[in-house]
């Protein structure tokens, strides 16, 4: 099939004729610092990068495609594995969208385990991240450390819905099931060692001359550039901008907890490195607020047709075992409209566009990750840095191939 | 909040009286139909004097063959200055799916644009790297659009 680009002059062409010493370097799609399978097409004159060209899409699975042809209920399964580090903000951003279209209120308590889970999940993402980050930059130790302590919200995760990384324990109108007994006692001793790993995450790496020399200065972007390119989440707020959906645009009742937005004003790879970990005490923060408002009451909207009913119901209505079998055997109908919710998931702004046109399966459902946003602006970061600042620079975006090719 | 939207929309009219199209509101959020052909006249007009400074999302929707007009793409503007969100609507239709080029005042529009253009076949005019971006660039057909079957127009093969 004949492409419109194909008149067009490539934008890379002048370059390309300005330099006699210029090399091409294709780094990935299987190297370990490109974070999955991303692949970088790296114009070099030497060591120094002229320009770099990512290529995306080798893990591509026509997910958007596939909820067109899944119950809405269904697709909450296939938002685990876009951002896999951060399944939990998914399902969140994936059922919010539904919700507003259905205009379905969510109880008190199911808010609170929502903002409670996202909070954990978004350390254990933060984790991953700063692992990773530090093996690309050639610091080993730190990954174990991050691990043990990303192990701890996994089991956590695992003993509230079943499943580790793939847990879709947010549901259409409220939650799969509630907190198991004890689930409290167990985040408490999470926490209690958390401010202390934390303090071992700064000895480690944060006064680190190497790790400072290797950080500073570069991968700069601009606070205006910053927003041009549509940066959100830790990204930006490393370039000087104060935006944080949680406050600017709440959802789920996060305007009533006490949280500060870290904000550095260098744009490099240690500011974004900086915001990210203030972030996870943040989100300590959050989590202890959390803990303390947990409060017994329904977990599930008001909304039988909708929502599934208990177990314990089932056995002794007969209406509940119908609206059972219908939810299960054919969906619910969403009525006619379309919605964009975004929320700030780990990795910055995550949103969701659902079109419906009336029936169980929606017409339409995109997302917008914010990796993929992010990873464009991988060249005007790169540009004129060496090649294992570009390593450093992807990093510092932490991208998510999942969510980025879906 | 969206009385604030609605003042925009109002300024766009007296701006020009024929960039809005039509207003819809539902679920919070704003609609605006816009005529293609000034859709980055007007996002320019929104930039400057409303801080709509960011283009949060950019998607295509395909309302199926039969329909007209058969495509949507949807701009998700935010600002990053008061925080509210608007949606710029385009129609397009199947035999004529182009639309001017977001890129000249936000570069994040690039890959968007690309993604829409692989998965819908929709044609930005003026784009300066349109090529496939998530499918290969042999791949044919555009796999979002209705009509395209689930499992392809090639019987799936290990090769």
């Amino acid at each position: 099939m004949a492409t419109a680009a194909e008149n067009i002059p490539s934008q890379f062409e002048v370059l390309d004729s300005s330099l006699e010493s210029e090399m091409t370097l294709s780094m990935g799609p299987q190297h370990p610092s490109t974070h999955g399978v991303l692949r970088l097409d790296l114009k070099l004159d030497g060591e120094l990068v002229i320009n770099v060209i990512p290529d995306i899409g080798y893990l591509h699975t026509g997910m958007e495609n596939l909820f067109e042809y899944k119950k809405y209920q269904q697709g909450i399964v296939i938002t685990d594995r876009m951002d896999y580090l951060n399944p939990l903000g998914n399902n969140l951003a994936y059922v919010m969208a539904a919700e507003k279209l259905l205009d379905l209120e969510i109880p008190e308590r199911a808010q609170v385990i929502r903002v409670l889970m996202c909070e954990l999940q978004r350390i254990a993402s933060h984790m991953v991240w700063l692992g990773t980050h530090c093996l690309d930059i050639g610091a080993m130790s730190v990954f174990f450390y991050c691990f043990r302590q990303r192990e701890k919200i996994l089991n956590l995760i695992e003993a509230a819905s079943g499943g580790r990384m793939t847990p879709s324990y947010f549901r259409i109108g409220g939650l799969m099931m509630d907190l198991p007994a004890g689930f409290e006692n167990r985040c408490n001793q999470f926490l209690a060692d958390f401010p202390e790993a934390m303090d071992t995450f700064d000895t480690l790496v944060t006064g680190n001359t190497i790790w400072m020399s290797r950080t500073k200065g570069i991968g700069i972007i601009e606070r205006d550039e910053a927003i041009n390119w549509g940066l959100t989440g830790p990204c930006l707020r490393g370039s000087g901008v104060e935006l944080d959906l949680r406050r600017h645009n709440p959802y789920c009742g996060y305007e009533t907890y006490d949280f500060d937005i870290p904000v550095e004003h260098d744009g490099d790879v240690w500011a974004r490195f900086k915001v990210r970990m203030r972030e996870c005490l943040e989100s300590y923060k959050i989590v202890r607020q959390a803990l303390d408002r947990l409060k017994p009451g329904p977990i599930k909207a008001d909304a039988p047709k909708i929502v599934l009913p208990d177990r314990d119901d089932m056995r002794k209505h007969m209406d509940s075992l119908i609206h059972h079998f219908l939810i299960v055997a054919e969906g619910f109908n969403v009525p006619e409209g379309e919605v964009y919710h975004a929320i700030e998931a780990s990795k910055g702004e995550l949103g969701v566009y659902m079109k419906s046109n009336g029936g169980p399966k929606p017409e339409r459902v995109h997302f917008r990750g914010p990796s993929f946003v992010n990873l464009a602006a991988l060249p005007v970061m790169s540009e004129g840095e060496m090649v294992a600042d570009v390593v450093a620079i992807i990093g510092s975006l932490d991208i998510v191939l999942g969510e980025i090719d879906r | 909040m969206t009385e604030k939207l609605h003042g925009y929309v109002e300024n766009l009219k007296t701006k020009n009286a024929a960039w809005v199209e039509s207003v819809v509101e539902s679920h919070g959020e704003v609609t605006v139909f816009v005529p293609r052909e000034s859709i980055l006249d007007i996002c320019r007009f929104l930039t400057a004097e409303h801080g709509f400074d960011m283009l949060a999302d950019l998607c295509g929707v395909d309302r199926g063959p039969e329909e007209e007009p058969r495509f949507e793409v949807n701009y998700h503007l935010f600002s990053t200055i008061h925080y509210s969100r608007l949606r710029l609507k385009v129609l397009l239709s199947d035999d004529d799916p182009h639309v001017p080029t977001l890129t000249r005042l936000w570069k994040t529009a690039n890959w968007h644009e690309r993604e829409t253009y692989d998965l819908f076949g929709i044609i930005f005019d003026g784009h300066p790297d349109l090529r496939r971006i998530l499918l290969p660039s042999d791949f044919d057909g555009h796999a979002l659009r209705k009509d395209y079957p689930l499992r392809g127009y090639e019987p799936y093969s290990l090769n």
